[in-house]
């Protein structure tokens, strides 16, 4: 009776954000194993031209909800649009993107239906037996996974951290149903007013809420030397950190230092470029969830600690690799 | 009899422990370094409370009691000991005095003010010529008509660098000892003649406001006087049954804070193949520290509700100082030692701590003094 | 303006344990906190009423312990506390929190609720807008800043890379950002206040006929945990030697790719 897996399809400012396409790739394989579609709900203002793009990325079908109330995002025309689709449409699975929309439209819708969802899922899988979704989800902030169903209540929702799931191929030109909804959406359904949208400003760096660091030490050889590292931090999204060495040298300010008289950071990615790994500097970042050291000295403490500990020669590889992240990257734009 | 905090204290201790790692800690070194406290953190504390623990909320303060303050005594002196000296002074030192001895317009009028956290107080007893010998005091206090007139030099006031109001003590009865001839006045810091020397250099508790105070005819009328003429020595006295308290405190977060801090450099610091806190000289030396400590923070505590139940705690006040004190000395200097070089390294805080530990043995009675103390409670003569 | 604060009592540290039965969590023996995002809520409320008068409430849903939190709330100067607290209120997934708390606002009334974003227990941030929807007010999440003007309240909501100035009508909701304000520390003196005054329980009979108990605790929740598991250990790492430069760039970008790192 309920069938189908829905993409709530995330769009800031008219772009699609890769979170959706990840889950379009997700829901595909979870479809197969259900033997059911992949259906995208795409939800905007003179949104609907995007829509083939969804198609092109694995959707069998487009639900198009295409309404001026729906330009900027505000809780109660989504949520009450997402509404009406799952109680005309009946979907197995509703997918969204763990973003700061999904993340509060989500839970607005499940209490408008009255049906379980689970945050920030990291792994999704269909169980053989009962066909149930089993969502897995880090809680405690990262120390405990949890697996998760929802085994009375229809439908099944889900929001997806973007940035876990695969990219799906692209079929150009690949062709599906495209379907126009009428939510029942009117201006009297803002119960919020929009008195500005405003593009953030920067912040201060805190190095300790930094997901990725690159960081320098003894071989980075002095102030210059940390040029390199801000490049490749700026391309992978991260901050630039120190050992001890380049801070006492004057090489890098006070609060970029990483270590038992500095901060204690722990990052995804700790990039140790040229730092030995003194006893007061692990303190400091042992606890990374992936540590990648490039050093000359193979027998150094920081090699042993490291998750992935490459010899050779910082002033070689670091530009290469951020020029590696760049391509990357630029393949990846959609 | 209960030696577990009640769920008051426990929340209390909690404010006053989270307080001082964030709020004290990151400050201590520099404040050291600079010699000068920070008047920024010293308003935060005043915010919160911190100044006015044991005092009736009749007159603005916390209406907690001496344990709350040896709390938070212990708390912030773990971080940083001239914080716990600039919150002693102004409330068993200056606050006690008003509290106990002013009349209640003076209580109203000076010791809220204190408690409220609007000013900071300093007691004026130490000269140049009178240490342990209170009685060698020379400050004199002359009448003129309805009002005295003071003059004199006391030595070693803490917090008067920046402090609101001088609880300080003059000679009005020179025909007699100085026991049966000081008075306590209080004075402004805005009077005519109030002169403040820079901060005297020292040894440790660096950070705190310390200074030579010259009254150069100073003029205050009688109202000022806080309880009878001639009758100040009990009043100094009882202020420093106080504030002994308030130091074997000190005295017992500043061994804490550096016990704590060597344990954790020795848990990750390896020497011959393992960390130094498995080796058992080390964990022997620490157990017998900690079971020192853990002495000194009960007999504080025995002090302190011997205090609050309003008894004669002055021996055990002595007690306490005078042993906390001691263990003090004892576990900082060990402390440095756990740590090694990098344990004299001014990068580290535990030189600071064993610099600031000295000061214990010496002020608010020398630990010779407390001998005379607890000695003379004894009936041994 | 009456404000309702909603806070969680959460545990401090990175050791959790489990129980096996029921797979939910066993918080006695860790030493608790308010969750950050909801101090931060409080704050916001205390300064709110500074700026506007009016009471500041503190609701808490939680076992018995979750009473100091409440304490610390009061001695930061909040004007009355309540602690929802029975046993079958435990195992609630957050729609089952949710009607469990909302009901409970819905008596004590309000003007304007506000709870944390995120609990950094269960990270789903999801009580916060389930409440909203269940009082039937609206929300607004993500909030950075906030203040009174007249009936409404004017807010900042936080996407990751632009912000929204919305003015909403109260009654609504919002859930906090740690951003949104540095709290104040307790006082002294308003600890020895909070013991003081009474910590109002709620539990099941003063709810029971004004929710459906079949919508509360374990049984109750839509969504169960089925398995819970500790990451693994870490495992020993990888040397690479004798690599020119771009052969290590290679291993590295495998590695980057691999993790979803980028």
């Amino acid at each position: 009776m309920n069938k189908d897996i829905f993409v709530v399809v995330e769009q800031r400012a008219g772009h699609i954000q890769k979170v959706t396409y990840e889950l379009i790739g997700e829901a595909t394989k979870l479809a197969r194993d259900l033997g059911e579609d992949v259906v995208a709900v795409l939800l905007g203002k003179d949104i609907t031209k995007q829509a083939q793009t969804l198609v092109e990325y694995g959707a069998a079908k487009v639900l198009v909800v295409d309404n001026p109330v729906l330009e900027h995002y505000t809780t109660e025309p989504y949520t009450k649009a997402v509404h009406y689709i799952i109680k005309k449409f009946n979907p197995n699975i509703v997918l969204y993107g763990a973003s700061s929309i999904g993340r509060d439209v989500a839970p607005r819708v499940a209490g408008r239906v009255h049906t379980g969802l689970t945050a920030d899922c990291t792994g999704l899988a269909i169980d053989p037996e009962t066909k149930l979704l089993m969502m897995t989800r880090p809680a405690f902030g990262g120390n405990i996974m949890a697996t998760i169903v929802c085994r009375k209540y229809r439908p099944q929702m889900a929001t997806v951290r973007p940035g876990v799931m695969a990219m799906p191929a692209r079929e150009a030109g690949r062709k599906g149903e495209i379907i126009q909804v009428d939510a029942g959406l009117s201006p009297a359904d803002m119960n919020v007013e929009i008195l500005e949208v405003v593009k953030s400003a920067q912040k201060v760096v805190d190095i300790t809420e930094a997901k990725i660091l690159v960081s320098g030490g003894r071989g980075v050889g002095g102030a210059e030397g940390y040029n390199p590292l801000r490049a490749l931090a700026k391309e992978l999204g991260g901050e630039v950190s120190s050992s001890r060495i380049g801070v006492d040298s004057g090489w890098i300010e006070k609060n970029r230092q990483v270590g038992q008289t500095g901060k204690t950071v722990r990052p995804n990615l700790y990039l140790a470029c040229g730092i030995s790994g003194a006893i007061q500097h692990l303190a400091g970042m042992e606890d990374s969830e992936f540590i990648v050291a490039i050093n000359k000295d193979e027998t150094c403490p920081m090699m042993k600690l490291a998750d992935l500990g490459v010899v050779g020669d910082l002033k070689l590889i670091v530009p290469k690799l951020t020029q590696a992240v760049a391509d990357y990257h630029a393949k990846q734009k959609v | 009899m209960d030696f577990k905090l009640d769920k008051v204290h426990q929340l209390q201790q909690q404010l006053f422990r989270t307080f001082a790692e964030t709020e004290i800690k990151p400050l201590a070194k520099d404040m050291d370094e600079n010699e000068q406290y920070d008047l920024g953190l010293l308003k935060k504390m005043q915010k919160y409370g911190f100044l006015g623990i044991p005092y009736g909320k009749e007159y603005g303060g916390c209406g907690s009691d001496t344990l709350a303050y040896t709390l938070c005594m212990e708390e912030v002196s773990r971080v940083d000991a001239s914080s716990g000296i600039t919150i002693s002074v102004h409330t068993s030192l200056a606050c006690s005095c008003i509290a106990n001895f002013g009349t209640e317009e003076q209580k109203q009028k000076f010791l809220r003010p204190l408690v409220d956290g609007s000013k900071i107080g300093c007691f004026g007893l130490t000269e140049p010529g009178a240490g342990s010998d209170v009685q060698g005091a020379q400050t004199v206090a002359v009448p003129d008509g309805d009002d005295y007139i003071i003059t004199g030099n006391k030595i070693f006031t803490t917090n008067s660098g920046f402090a609101d109001t001088f609880v300080v003590f003059a000679l009005t009865d020179r025909t007699v000892p100085a026991a049966k001839g000081l008075t306590a006045f209080i004075v402004d810091r805005t009077m005519p003649g109030v002169q403040v020397s820079d901060n005297i250099e020292r040894m440790g508790i660096r950070a705190a406001s310390n200074c030579i105070v010259n009254y150069d005819n100073v003029r205050v009328s009688k109202d000022r006087i806080l309880g009878q003429l001639n009758k100040g020595f009990k009043i100094a006295m009882g202020a420093l049954d106080c504030g002994r308290i308030g130091i074997a405190a000190q005295s017992v977060g500043i061994a804490q804070g550096a016990l704590n801090e060597a344990i954790k450099y020795a848990k990750e610091r390896k020497q011959f193949g393992k960390p130094i806190t498995a080796f058992q000289n080390t964990q022997f030396k620490i157990a017998e520290l900690q079971t020192k400590i853990d002495a000194a923070r009960l007999m504080t505590w025995r002090a302190a509700l011997s205090e609050d139940a309003h008894e004669k705690f002055g021996p055990l006040a002595a007690m306490a100082k005078l042993f906390a004190s001691d263990v003090a000395n004892d576990v900082t200097r060990y402390a440095v030692q756990m740590m090694g070089g990098y344990g004299y390294c001014r990068e580290y805080p535990v030189e600071r701590m064993m610099r600031d530990a000295k000061i214990t043995e010496i002020y608010e009675g020398t630990s010779e003094v407390m001998k005379i103390v607890i000695s003379g409670s004894m009936k041994l003569k | 303006m009456k404000i309702i604060v909603c806070i969680k009592q959460v545990p401090d540290t990175a050791e959790v344990k489990l129980d096996p039965k029921t797979n939910t969590l066993i918080r006695d023996g860790v030493p608790s906190i308010i969750n950050h995002d909801d101090k931060a809520g409080l704050e916001t409320a205390l300064k709110l009423r500074e700026a506007h008068g009016g009471t500041v409430t503190v609701v808490c849903m939680g076992p018995p312990q979750a009473d100091v939190a409440l304490r610390e709330a009061l001695a930061m100067g909040a004007d009355e506390a309540y602690l929802l607290s029975a046993r079958e209120f435990g195992g609630s997934d957050t729609y089952a929190t949710a009607t469990i708390i909302a009901t409970a606002l819905k008596k004590i009334g309000f003007d304007l609720v506000i709870t944390g974003r995120q609990a950094i227990d269960g990270d789903t941030a999801q009580v916060g807008p389930q409440i909203a929807e269940q009082l039937g007010v609206p929300q607004v999440s993500y909030v950075e800043e906030a203040r009174v003007e007249g009936n409404s309240i004017i807010v900042k909501r936080q996407f990751e890379d632009s912000a929204q100035i919305l003015k909403v009508k109260m009654p609504c909701l919002i859930t906090a950002l740690a951003e949104l304000a540095e709290p104040r520390y307790m006082n002294v003196g308003g600890i020895v206040d909070a013991y003081q005054k009474e910590v109002k329980v709620i539990g099941f009979d003063d709810l029971k006929n004004s929710l459906n108990p079949e919508w509360i605790g374990i049984n109750g929740s839509p969504t169960n945990v089925v398995k819970s598991f500790t990451k693994q250990a870490k495992v020993a790492g990888t040397l690479m030697k004798d690599l020119t430069p771009d052969q290590a760039v290679a291993a590295i970008m495998d590695k980057l790719i691999e993790r979803h790192i980028i």
